[in-house]
């Protein structure tokens, strides 16, 4: 049964849809702007018997997460861009040794200490690989308060699942907006996988050994080859992304998180004034959905790219559309940075401007 | 007749790749010998480290996580919040203690973890071939130290002791060290780690044993030479002992 809505801020609903996904540990540190999720899951880890430490570091924070996962807890761990810089080296040790885990990134806009407003500079960093050698992890990109809980949610599933952490790339603009969410229900303990591999189960009928060292050359590739026949797998099944009235629209945004949401409203405005605009959001930015926007330059679609960056997913969307349809698709690009929000009123500006000098 | 030492259990029976005269294979031994001792080898989990160690999960036969460089402490967190059952093992060296692992190391220990850290004490970098180590000695050579450790002119800093530092802190509850430079100190440092894994499963805090251990490889010496330069430099900086011991059980006879 689906509970009533309740108001809650983006950071607070991203703390109790872990903990009802069966999150066991929570490793934080305190950063602005997603405090309030450290601070949740303070009070309501412990009130639930669960484990909640407060790290000397971000660095510390994920490698208590390696080390709580490894032994076959759910284990998770928040920050914002500066902190998240700083949990690659975790990251990428738990990507090389399949250790599943949940990450989010409540950005801010950098470089380096930058500012503490909403920002989408990380693209790069979390759908590359943000630290050393060669992999990826899942990254789920939340529009509102409920899908930041769902994503939240459904992340501690898809990261046993796939045995990699995943990672919700939120901003400050969803981490700190208060809006009616609908919870999901507590997962039942039946509902979860078991995790024979985890040292200490005693059910793997071997030794379990965690680690991500391959000293032998041609042993480590072969490794790594599998793990890319997963993400290749991951990338088939597991693609998601939502379209808004693109059927029909002269121009299709491509946006994802906060600045899809600006588009949002630039289309229904957009609509309203008789002017056909859609809207193409990434939900999972990897797997990015490169395959449905291919087919949507084959049907003769242009794009306009907007971002709360200069230009970051605006480069997988033209490695997506560049050779479709016998050629490269029109994509343009619009980008406010620094931890400035764009207004419906100027991408649509934007929008409108390209289609004039079009037509 | 009684077969009075044997093979330990928790030991894979290999060959190991440490350098003739190292001191992990003693220590190693010792571990897995407490550890059959204590009847836990299926309730023991090890963490090998960045360094010469991270071969331990080639040799004990128990299950192991190994994690990122000096981050050991940390990991050893979530292992053992999440199965307080086990007996959890931080397998640590002097770079990965006390260099990139400082913050870890005192954190853990000021919280009061509950898992024993067995740190190596060989006041050189091993594995990446003998650079300077926290613990290096004033005066000792290293390949990033060639005419020695100078804490002057060259800002070098001095040696830590682990132990004396981490005994200010509240969380802590049983520092010892030992050595096992010759037969009565590896018998007295298999006690301080008895008494420390038997502080852990009885739940209390934070446990580290020190043990100053040769190398000969990096140090450029014969094994001989360096258990004797062991002996004659280290111990007198070192001290060797029970530094820290507030156990339920510390009643009992001091070694």
């Amino acid at each position: 049964m689906v509970e009533e809505k309740r108001l809650m801020k983006g950071n607070e609903a991203i703390g109790e849809a872990a903990i009802r996904a069966g999150c066991d540990a929570y490793f934080g540190y305190p950063i602005t702007p997603q405090n309030e999720l450290t601070a949740y899951m303070a009070k309501n880890m412990l009130d639930s018997g669960r484990i909640f430490i407060q790290a000397e570091s971000e660095v510390a924070a994920m490698s208590m997460v390696f080390g709580a996962s490894s032994a076959g807890g759910r284990a998770m761990t928040s920050s914002s861009s500066p902190g998240v810089s700083l949990k690659q080296e975790g990251i990428s040790y738990a990507c090389g040794a399949d250790i599943p885990c949940v990450l989010v990134n409540v950005q801010r806009a950098g470089p380096g200490l930058g500012g503490i407003a909403p920002a989408q500079g990380d693209y790069f960093q979390a759908t590359r690989g943000g630290g050393h050698g060669d992999y990826y992890h899942i990254v789920l990109a939340p529009k509102s308060v409920q899908e930041a809980a769902d994503l939240t949610y459904e992340a501690f599933g898809l990261a046993d699942k796939w045995r990699m952490p995943v990672m919700v790339l939120a901003d400050g603009l969803i981490g700190q907006m208060m809006e009616g969410v609908a919870l999901p229900p507590p997962l039942k303990p039946v509902e979860r996988p078991d995790r024979p591999w985890a040292a200490g189960s005693g059910k793997s009928g071997a030794r379990n050994r965690i680690s991500s060292c391959i000293l032998d050359p041609e042993a480590l590739e072969a490794s790594i080859h599998s793990r890319y026949e997963r993400y290749a797998a991951i990338a088939k099944e597991h693609t998601s992304f939502e379209e808004v009235e693109v059927e029909d629209a002269e121009l299709v945004f491509v946006a994802y998180g906060t600045s899809a949401r600006v588009c949002l409203g630039a289309v229904q405005a957009a609509r309203e004034a008789g002017l056909k605009l859609g809207l193409f959001r990434p939900i999972t930015l990897w797997p990015f959905p490169s395959e449905r926007l291919a087919s949507l330059a084959v049907a003769g679609k242009r794009f306009l790219a907007v971002e709360m960056s200069m230009g970051q997913m605006v480069q997988d969307l033209r490695l997506a559309v560049n050779g479709a349809a016998g050629g490269a698709a029109p994509v343009d690009f619009f980008g406010r940075c620094g931890g400035v929000v764009p207004s419906e009123e100027e991408v649509l500006a934007v929008a409108k401007k390209l289609l004039r000098r079009d037509s | 007749m009684e077969l009075r030492y044997g093979h330990p259990k928790s030991l894979v029976s290999v060959q190991s790749k440490y350098c003739p005269g190292c001191g992990h294979g003693v220590i190693h031994r010792l571990v897995a010998e407490v550890v059959d001792e204590l009847g836990v080898q299926e309730k023991s989990i090890l963490l090998n480290p960045v360094g010469c160690a991270i071969w331990a999960d080639l040799y004990f036969d128990m299950d192991t996580v190994q994690v990122p460089h000096g981050r050991t402490p940390a990991a050893a967190t979530g292992i053992k919040r999440m199965r307080p059952d086990h007996l959890v093992i931080c397998y640590q060296g002097d770079g990965d203690l006390a260099a990139i692992g400082t913050a870890e190391t005192v954190h853990a220990a000021n919280r009061g973890e509950k898992f024993t850290t067995i740190f190596v004490n060989n006041a050189i970098y091993g594995m990446t071939g003998g650079q300077m180590a926290p613990t290096t000695l004033v005066g000792q050579k290293a390949t990033t130290a060639p005419y020695g450790r100078d804490p002057g002119a060259a800002g070098m800093g001095y040696p830590i002791r682990v132990c004396e530092m981490l005994a200010t802190l509240e969380g802590t509850k049983y520092l010892a060290r030992g050595s096992v430079d010759n037969a009565v100190n590896v018998r007295k440092t298999k006690q301080y780690i008895k008494r420390a894994f038997e502080a852990q499963l009885r739940g209390e805090g934070f446990g580290l044993v020190e043990i100053l251990s040769p190398c000969p490889t990096n140090w450029q010496m014969s094994p001989t030479a360096a258990v004797d330069w062991l002996a004659s430099d280290m111990i007198p900086y070192y001290r060797l002992g029970e530094i820290k011991n507030e156990l339920s059980t510390r009643e009992e006879a001091a070694l």
